[in-house]
């Protein structure tokens, strides 16, 4: 083999690209010499964190991932579950998180660009898009540019591409001040016969390119979301891709056309590792060998090397097999929609990746064993210790506060307040589907394309309750997923996880990693809610501080009817306002805590899973029926901040004669399992009996009236002030630096 | 009432415009590819929503030398009605075939909400399904919506009735903080002088009917629907 013009390799240089000297070792054993420069750069790669799961993978496999509506688990660009009537559902989330700190509008764009290439490369239509952010103080100087920048890109790519965005959530916390989190969501909806997977097959078949050109951007981007940020992350900067969302649209017109066709064998982006990890990883599930002509590769820039080349992370690019003799009818369609379109390689029967360019050759190394020693570590954890019980006295209301200033301190604190100035830069409603978007119930909600059939998408995680007790935490970010489908009348049907925590080198994180999922896989199980795809990014760390653990779920539900689905806002004057569902008044890691005693102290709520199922399932059965009017689970804030935001979002109060005398735990205390329902009057008392029957405790809170939360005392707590609390703050914030 | 829908490539409203079409006149509307040079004989063309082109250059400005476009142009000539729709409005509008400019959104923004519109003239197969004044209530979802013409077009525009539609509060005045993107006099959509093409950037198309929560939009599609069957 020829190595010229290629630097020299050494262990310092493998060091340079995240290798140990472990695995470097292991790579010189495997090929049985010394790698060239494009094989170390493309071993680096393939054996980063990012891209081969070394850290999780013990730990992911724990997890449930079957079950009857399952079609096709983790493994593939995302899962894929069964929605009846022949219809799939396919769906992932995946983080953008160290690129969008560095450049965060183009590593936002960029992680929609390619959540949504996950999804559309399995051959769906992508119907609605989520995301999942976390951003540091708000006091922390580099917050506003962070929030201002990943939400315009965000809109930037999710809007040009045609595919609502219509719902997430967003946190902030000092924890993410270095390191912040952007999590996105993509579903779409194909045909269940008319799946494309990503196994290549039939030696000879000709191995096409399509999309963008190849230029120099995000080399070597898996290995940087492989470490630690320091000093001088800013410096990455030219690792960041560039997104357009422009070219996202046209690919996902072509390809889906091309998938009306019988051309495709298989077919996969070209995400992390660009080249690198398409080409190796088609050729090692379908057991073959791939041979690469780079000289074919549409470029960007002149003279680019096969080294760079082959770890270009440029966006909006996919590799094909074609069936042989289709290359003519694939192209003309890629023609139309003015995509380049060029045939690079072949499948070979040899099971290795050779790369070719200028008429030598640059790598020539076997897949399997590089793919199957990709390291796999159990890395020391500890358990994170319990917190102590908070004192019995925390639960008296304090006496020098109105409950109104109270209510109202709640609405407004960064966590809690309004994020309309974020989800108003986000079409929510191109392709006249959508149901329900942010702030109008408890999950988005579309229908698909054609059909009466509604999907119900949300996004969970509580941070803070995962970082005092990452079990808990795990299997509340599931079932409040779970509750956030089955307050809209969803039937839940599956999860995606999007894992982010620190350095998994740290025996600490690792365990708050090993918990996190512990209590994801029992929730999933008990809640017959499986895994079927997911993303891990570790490393989020900055300077050695860690962020929360966040296990971000994303999860999907199906509605018979879209037109069932309930959302939150209170609709007419004089319902009957019910609580489905008991607390002990439990305000361990909760808003109140923090907010109005300034502690982050306590164990998070416990999560009863029987409890979430059953209660679920009355939930269901009820707006099933058609007995709901509104429907709204008990989250962050507790049972008045939830009263709350369904009287702003109906501008209709509520006189809340149920909870006189009432004390913290039971106003604000973030007990697990609950829902609050209001149906119409005169059906309170069937509902009742109904839940008599399920055994569900359901007890009555009031009804709504006036524009007030009225009752408790006497004190009314008008809507409007409510609304421009929580309403103003966000705004309010952002504006500061304009 | 037959009905073509322009595709450029980047539009992502058509499907929202062929089912409003098609809910409105029963008949499925013909989608046109920017690349051809010829059209069906139909009543009404619609350019719809979306990005054409990735908004690159300016918003509408390469898809307005599109191909199609002079075959639009000329039957727009002819006095087929011809409906612009956000990216639409942006398109006819470089195409000339209305005067002014849509600029970037004055707090540079993208912005999607329901907005209130005043209708301001019913003597239009698109609007006279509407009452003169009548106020409703329509999604908008753009960030180059902010429409500019100088003093005296304006003018003109005023005067021979030629703004269609105006954003106004949900009480129906007229106030600035009310207005989305800062267009001038809060103009929401104008027709051509004889009042065959509209241009707006408010989208009537997603708000056609109890699935949208919302069913404002309907009357224009049907009051097409009535004029041109």
């Amino acid at each position: 083999m020829t190595t010229a013009q290629q630097p020299e390799v050494s262990l310092e240089m493998a060091r340079e690209f995240g290798l140990s000297e472990g695995e470097y070792n292991n790579a010189l054993k495997i090929l049985g010499r010394q790698p060239t420069y494009t094989e170390l750069g493309i071993i680096s790669v393939m054996w980063s964190e990012h891209c081969s799961y070394k850290s999780s993978k013990k730990w992911l496999m724990t997890l449930p991932t079957t079950g009857p509506q399952v079609i096709c688990g983790p493994g593939e660009n995302a899962g894929v579950v069964d929605a009846g009537d022949g219809d799939a559902i396919i769906f992932k989330m995946e983080s953008h998180n160290h690129p969008s700190y560095i450049e965060p509008f183009q590593g936002a764009a960029t992680g929609v660009g390619g959540i949504l290439r996950d999804v559309f490369t399995m051959g769906a239509r992508p119907i609605a898009n989520m995301n999942a952010l976390r951003f540091g103080a708000p006091e922390h100087p580099k917050t506003r540019h962070l929030v201002s920048g990943v939400v315009a890109g965000i809109a930037h790519y999710g809007n040009c591409v045609g595919v609502p965005t219509i719902g997430g959530e967003t946190n902030f916390h000092p924890a993410y001040n270095g390191n912040i989190l952007v999590n996105a969501m993509t579903v779409g909806v194909a045909k269940a016969d008319r799946i494309f997977y990503s196994a290549a097959a039939g030696i000879g078949n000709p191995v096409v390119y399509v999309g963008s050109k190849t230029g120099r951007d995000g080399i070597h981007g898996a290995t940087m979301a492989s470490a630690e940020f320091s000093e001088d992350s800013e410096e990455k900067r030219p690792t960041v891709q560039v997104g357009d969302p422009f070219t996202e649209k046209l690919l996902i017109e072509a390809c889906l056309e091309l998938m009306e066709t019988d051309a495709i064998v298989a077919i996969q982006d070209m995400g992390a590792a660009g080249l690198t990890s398409s080409s190796v990883e088609m050729a090692g599930k379908g057991g073959l060998g791939i041979e690469l002509v780079l000289d074919d590769v549409p470029m960007r820039e002149e003279g680019m090397t096969p080294y760079e080349i082959m770890l270009s992370e440029s966006q909006e690019r996919m590799l094909i097999i074609l069936k042989p003799g289709r290359e003519e009818v694939a192209k003309a369609i890629f023609d139309k929609w003015e995509l380049d379109f060029a045939v690079i390689g072949t499948l070979t029967d040899n099971g290795k990746l050779v790369i070719k360019m200028h008429g030598q050759t640059w790598c020539d190394m076997p897949i399997a064993p590089v793919s199957n020693a990709s390291p796999l570590y159990d890395r020391p954890w500890e358990p994170t210790p319990a917190a102590a019980e908070l004192e019995d006295a925390v639960r008296a209301l304090p006496a020098d506060r109105t409950l109104g200033d109270i209510l109202e301190k709640i609405m407004s604190c960064p966590d809690q307040a309004s994020k309309r100035w974020i989800w108003e830069q986000y079409d929510s409603l191109v392709n006249g589907d959508t149901r329900f978007m942010s702030g109008q119930a408890d999950a988005g909600v579309v229908r698909l394309p054609g059909q009466s059939k509604g999907i119900a998408v949300t996004t969970d995680c509580t941070p803070r309750y995962c970082l005092a007790d990452p079990v808990r935490g795990g299997a509340q970010a599931v079932a409040e997923a779970y509750r956030n489908l089955s307050a809209v009348g969803a039937l839940p049907l599956a999860v995606t996880d999007n894992m982010n925590f620190g350095n998994p080198e740290k025996p600490r994180i690792m365990g708050q990693f090993v918990g996190a999922i512990q209590g994801m896989a029992d929730a999933c199980r008990a809640l017959d809610f499986p895994v079927v795809s997911g993303n891990v990014s570790l490393y989020n760390e900055t300077n050695g501080e860690a962020i929360l653990p966040t296990p971000a779920i994303g999860a999907v539900g199906l509605l018979p009817d879209a037109m069932i689905a309930v959302g939150i806002a209170f609709r007419n004057e004089g319902d009957t306002i019910l609580l489905v569902g008991e607390g002990t008044g439990h305000l361990g890691q909760s808003l109140y805590l923090r907010e109005i005693l300034g502690r982050e102290e306590g164990p998070p709520p416990p999560v009863d899973l029987a409890v979430e199922r059953r209660n679920g399932e009355f939930v269901r059965s009820l707006i099933a029926e058609g007995l709901v009017v509104s429907s709204h689970d008990i989250q962050d804030g507790g049972l008045l901040v939830t009263v709350a935001e369904m009287a702003m979002a109906g501008g209709i109060g509520a006189n809340l004669s149920g909870l006189d005398g009432a004390d913290a735990g039971t106003l604000f205390g973030e007990d697990q399992g609950r829902y609050v329902l209001a149906v119409r009057a005169d059906k309170a008392a069937a509902v009742q009996e109904k839940a008599k029957a399920a055994g569900v405790p359901v007890s009555v809170l009031g009804k709504t009236n006036g524009t007030a939360l009225t009752g408790r005392g006497g004190e009314a707590i008008t809507i409007a002030r409510l609304k421009k609390a929580n309403e103003a703050w966000l705004p309010g914030y952002m504006a500061a630096a304009e | 009432m037959k009905a073509a829908v322009i595709v450029f490539p980047g539009s992502n409203r058509e499907r929202d415009a062929v089912a409003a079409l098609e809910a409105a006149s029963g008949t499925k509307p013909h989608l046109v590819w920017h690349r051809d040079t010829e059209l069906p004989k139909v009543d009404l063309i619609l350019v719809p929503g979306g990005f054409s082109y990735g908004d690159y250059l300016r918003s509408g400005a390469m898809a307005a030398h599109s191909p199609i476009m002079r075959e639009v142009k000329a039957r727009a000539d002819q006095g087929v009605r011809v409906l612009g729709i956000c990216n639409g409005f942006q398109i006819i509008t470089e195409a000339g075939l209305l005067p002014g400019a849509l600029m970037r959104n004055a707090k540079l923004k993208f912005i999607c909400r329901t907005v209130h519109l005043r209708v301001e003239n019913t003597d239009s197969p698109f609007t006279a399904k509407y009452r003169k004044g009548q106020i409703v209530r329509y999604p908008v979802a753009h960030g180059d919506g902010n429409y500019w013409t100088d003093a005296e077009t304006v003018k003109r525009l005023d005067g021979e009735g030629q703004v269609a539609f105006r954003y106004v509060s949900d009480e129906g005045r007229d106030d600035p903080l009310w207005n989305p993107n800062g267009s001038l006099d809060g103009i929401a959509g104008i027709f051509n002088a004889k009042r065959t093409v509209l241009g707006l950037m408010p989208h009537p198309e997603d708000a056609v009917s109890a699935f949208h929560g919302n069913t404002d939009g309907k009357p224009m599609f049907d009051g097409l629907v009535e004029a041109l069957s």
